[in-house]
């Protein structure tokens, strides 16, 4: 077996994967990034809205700051986010956008004068000052008081992802692309890198390093139904799960998009009704503002996903051969707005559903999109029971979004990680010595070709294909936006039941080389044991919280579920273990979002109480000491200064 | 009522001992609004398991599943049965290097263009975290957003005449990259810095002008203007050039 070495091993090479190797990289650092597809293909590459950074340019962005980014920030996750990260995140957002400005993307500028717009419905004219020309612009998102979200049309990802992966080419990073990480060698707690197997040519390497870091992204794919990327299936996070050290937190709270085009799922962007556009219903009548007067269509995306769901149930959907749906109005937005600014929405109606959405109606309906949950890292991204090991983007569970995170959050969370974490990752890697134990490789290393030889020879029946469908029928049917403790059980029972037969999947392509049903595979055990804590998370979790909506729990309970949920599966046992640990300290005090209804149960500890256990608690379920000690990054009370309610958007 | 089609798909492992390229047909019921993406899973799953091929976003911003579709280089995941005849050709993008069946490797060849045309900002300042971002006409970014839009698909490329005789070409890609740089006032390099990197037969005068890229490009990027402009800007070179020469 190949056995290569660097300082840094990045495992994903997205935006958050990226910006990180390119932390190292300048730290003279030498650095070995792995992925799946070649960078430029990553799923980064297909986010479309835009990134929020509070920089306040836009008119309709005046008297933003880092403070009522934060504030939106927390409110939206429901209370679940850790208030220190949402705040390294919101002091940061502005930073990245202008290094992202210098690294060459061409975002939209602010134009002086009048324009057109449309707010709440209604055609409404605003003036952009001379003063802020030519700085970087924002729209409107949902879930937030200030218009915030920095953007370059719809290809956002994209542009941010080229001008990344080009600072990548001209720093000399290498990549290694069409490589799949099977599994992490680590020993007596510290990570030593990964075992990857080369999807050219089925080729199995150990790459050795003194740090690695996971950034894959998410997991929608066990949805199938989904807006993520067909490699978005939880390799990352799986590979976390098997070591039996660190656990994968907040599974339950998966994010469903309000827009996901019916059929093939494919998103379009919250940037259209950000722009202005409408949802609609069977009879064409607008019935967000019915729901949330204030907000309207754009509450947090867990609300108006929720709300959706709810009017479907009133028998007012649209019936369809692929189920009901939901109408999605931008013809007002004219067809220079929906052929530049909304132009990849455009291009995505007339040649996937054929709807040209200048004149027609878009069918749309809630679909799963984001993964809040993943690896659980401290605030430097170290992931929590193994040292050495980091994880960024979308496939950690940092945790600045909670239970819901709100749109343009999770593109910005991406290139602040990548820089955040990255300098972490970088000082933790200088100070770390290189032991390339090539025996302990060969050890982990056999797990796999052993698998692989199991795949490919036992006498099983079970076919991969089917049971991937299978567990995404479950998560489909019981684990939605609507969940109920019934339907959960179900879910448990049927993942269950899938997990024993795992071992039984037995590999019909015999074929050497890149063997894509081999691929699928290795990764369905990862699949089904990710789904079964998906599922017996949501079970366990007795209460409504952002995105996890019990219908059976209504209340969101401060009083007993203020807290993330965090599940180890240690080797060989039937069940992952479940514990719970505060969220992090508390700032602002649990309240209401402002949207979205719902009840609430309070908290009976005082915050000063709460806060006082969160260091202890965490550090018992394998959370590292931190760089800085907890706390420092949060500007006691800065909340109380400001009044994002007061001057209405 | 749906039909049956049939796909007729180019097959060929390199990495299996006497495999010799050839032609597996299969035949699949058509369902309504059936892509190429979802089509050829159902090949895969169902009759095929070790059928090669590449999608990843499947919405067509990721630009790999690029492919010949009855002799036409294009995207297969927004390709739509209901537009093809009942038989159906795929065959991988000629030019690049090819990984199994339909699966091509696009991606080294980018990045590899990446460093030959040294595709980023070419800037001697610093970034400075404390200080407001340097400001930049809107007009100018929307510029420089309409050829950034390519998605590296390797269509063009694919369907150039003067790439599958000079493999050295930069292609419609690489000439578009260019005049994304040269549009961008933050990218420093000159006009004699572009004549050097441009003004070859692998450059811009290795173009013929039929313009089989611009015909196949499935984001519509404006490569006519792009590289009427890059010319212009060459011409400009060139009495740089021979200005100097005057001189001494």
């Amino acid at each position: 077996m190949k056995v290569l070495t660097s300082d840094v091993l990045i495992i994903g090479a997205g935006l958050a994967g990226e910006r990180a190797a390119i932390a190292s990289a300048k730290a003279g650092l030498d650095v070995t990034m792995l992925s799946l597809v070649p960078p430029r293909r990553s799923h980064s590459s297909a986010a479309q809205g835009g990134m929020q950074a509070s920089l306040g340019n836009s008119v309709k962005g005046k008297g933003d700051n880092p403070t009522v980014h934060w504030l939106d920030t927390v409110k939206g996750s429901d209370w679940g986010a850790d208030q220190e990260v949402a705040r390294i995140f919101a002091d940061n957002a502005p930073i990245a956008m202008r290094e992202m400005a210098h690294f060459g993307v061409p975002w939209n500028r602010v134009e002086a004068g009048p324009r057109d717009v449309y707010i709440k419905g209604k055609k409404t004219t605003i003036v952009e000052e001379k003063e802020n020309e030519g700085l970087i612009t924002a729209r409107d998102f949902g879930g937030t008081a200030k218009w915030r979200t920095c953007y370059t049309a719809d290809g956002t990802g994209h542009t941010v992802l080229y001008a990344m992966d080009n600072l990548a080419v001209q720093m000399g990073i290498t990549i290694h692309d069409r490589m799949e990480a099977l599994s992490l060698i680590h020993e007596d707690g510290v990570c030593k890198g990964a075992i990857v197997r080369s999807l050219r040519d089925g080729e199995i390497i150990a790459y050795m390093s003194k740090a690695t870091a996971i950034a894959t992204g998410g997991y929608g794919r066990l949805y199938g139904e989904s807006t993520n990327a067909i490699i978005n299936e939880g390799t990352g996070s799986w590979i976390a799960l098997q070591t039996g050290k660190v656990p994968l937190a907040n599974m339950e709270a998966v994010q469903f998009h309000p827009t996901g085009i019916v059929p093939t799922d494919i998103l379009v962007t919250e940037g259209c009704r950000g722009d202005g556009g409408l949802l609609l219903d069977v009879d064409e009548y607008r019935f967000m503002p019915d729901y949330e007067p204030e907000k309207q269509e754009l509450a947090s995306r867990d609300v108006v996903s929720r709300r959706m769901k709810e009017h479907i149930l009133k028998g007012k959907g649209v019936q369809s051969s692929y189920g009901e749906h939901l109408w999605l109005d931008l013809r007002h937005l004219g067809e220079k707005h929906l052929t530049t600014k909304l132009r990849e929405v455009y291009d995505i109606c007339m040649y996937f559903i054929g709807v040209n959405p200048i004149k027609e109606l878009v069918p749309v309906r809630p679909t799963q999109h984001y993964s809040m949950g993943g690896i659980r890292v401290n605030k430097d991204g170290h992931a929590y029971g193994l040292k050495g090991l980091f994880a960024l983007g979308e496939v950690a569970c940092w945790d600045m979004h909670g239970f819901n995170r709100l749109g343009g959050n999770s593109l910005a969370e991406t290139v602040v990680a990548g820089m955040v974490v990255g300098d972490k990752i970088a000082s933790y890697a200088q100070a770390a010595e290189l032991n390339a134990n090539v025996t302990l490789a060969e050890k982990f290393g056999k797990e796999q070709t052993d698998l692989i030889e199991h795949l490919l020879t036992n006498d099983g029946t079970e076919d991969v294909y089917a049971l991937r469908d299978e567990i995404a029928e479950l998560l489909k049917d019981h684990v939605h936006i609507f969940r109920t403790g019934e339907g959960l059980e179900k879910a448990v029972n049927g993942l269950k039941e899938i997990l024993g037969r795992v071992k039984n999947v037995k590999v019909k392509a015999q074929a050497p080389g890149m063997n894509p049903e081999l691929s699928q595979a290795l990764r369905i055990e990862g699949m089904a044991k990710q789904a079964y804590i998906i599922a017996k998370g949501a079970l366990l979790r007795t209460e409504s919280r952002g995105a996890h909506t019990r219908e059976d729990y209504p209340a969101r309970d401060d009083k007993n579920w203020l807290n993330r949920t965090l599940a180890t599966w240690i080797e060989g046992a039937d069940e992952p273990e479940f514990t719970y640990e505060p969220v992090g300290q508390l700032d602002l005090p649990p309240g209401d979002r402002g949207y979205g209804g719902g009840q609430m149960i309070d908290m009976d500890l005082s915050i000063a109480d709460y806060n006082a256990k969160v260091d202890a608690e965490q550090k018992a379920l394998g959370k590292h000491d931190t760089q800085e000690p907890m706390g420092t990054k949060i500007p006691k009370e800065a909340w109380r200064e400001e009044s994002p309610y007061k001057d209405a958007k | 009522m749906g039909r049956t089609l049939t796909f007729k798909i180019f097959r060929y492992n390199p990495t299996k001992a006497n495999d010799e390229p050839h032609i597996d047909t299969f035949q699949l019921e058509e369902t309504p609004r059936l892509n190429l993406f979802t089509a050829l899973h159902r090949i895969r799953e169902n009759q095929a398991p070790d059928l090669m091929y590449d999608f990843v976003c499947r919405a067509g911003i990721c630009g790999s599943c690029a492919m010949m579709i009855n002799g036409r280089p294009t995207l297969a995941c927004r390709t739509l049965t209901s537009d093809l005849d009942d038989t159906i050709e795929l065959y991988p993008l000629p030019f690049f290097k090819l990984l199994g069946d339909l699966s091509v490797d696009t991606g080294v060849w980018f990045h590899d263009m990446a460093k030959r045309l040294e595709s980023w900002i070419h800037t001697t300042k610093e970034f400075d975290p404390t200080a407001e971002e340097e400001r930049m006409d809107n007009a100018t970014a929307n510029k420089i957003y309409e050829s950034e839009r390519c998605i590296e698909c390797g269509c063009c490329v694919a369907a150039c005449a003067t790439a599958q005789v000079y493999p050295d070409f930069l292609g419609a890609a690489g000439l578009n990259r260019i005049g994304r740089f040269m549009f961008d006032p933050r990218d420093t390099r000159g006009e004699q810095e572009w004549f050097e990197l441009v003004s070859t037969d692998i450059g811009v005068f290795g173009c013929i002008g039929m313009m089989a890229c611009d015909d196949v490009c499935p984001k519509d990027l404006p490569l006519l203007e792009v590289f009427s402009y890059i010319r212009r800007k060459m011409n400009a070179g060139v009495k740089v050039a021979v200005t100097e020469m005057d001189l001494k």
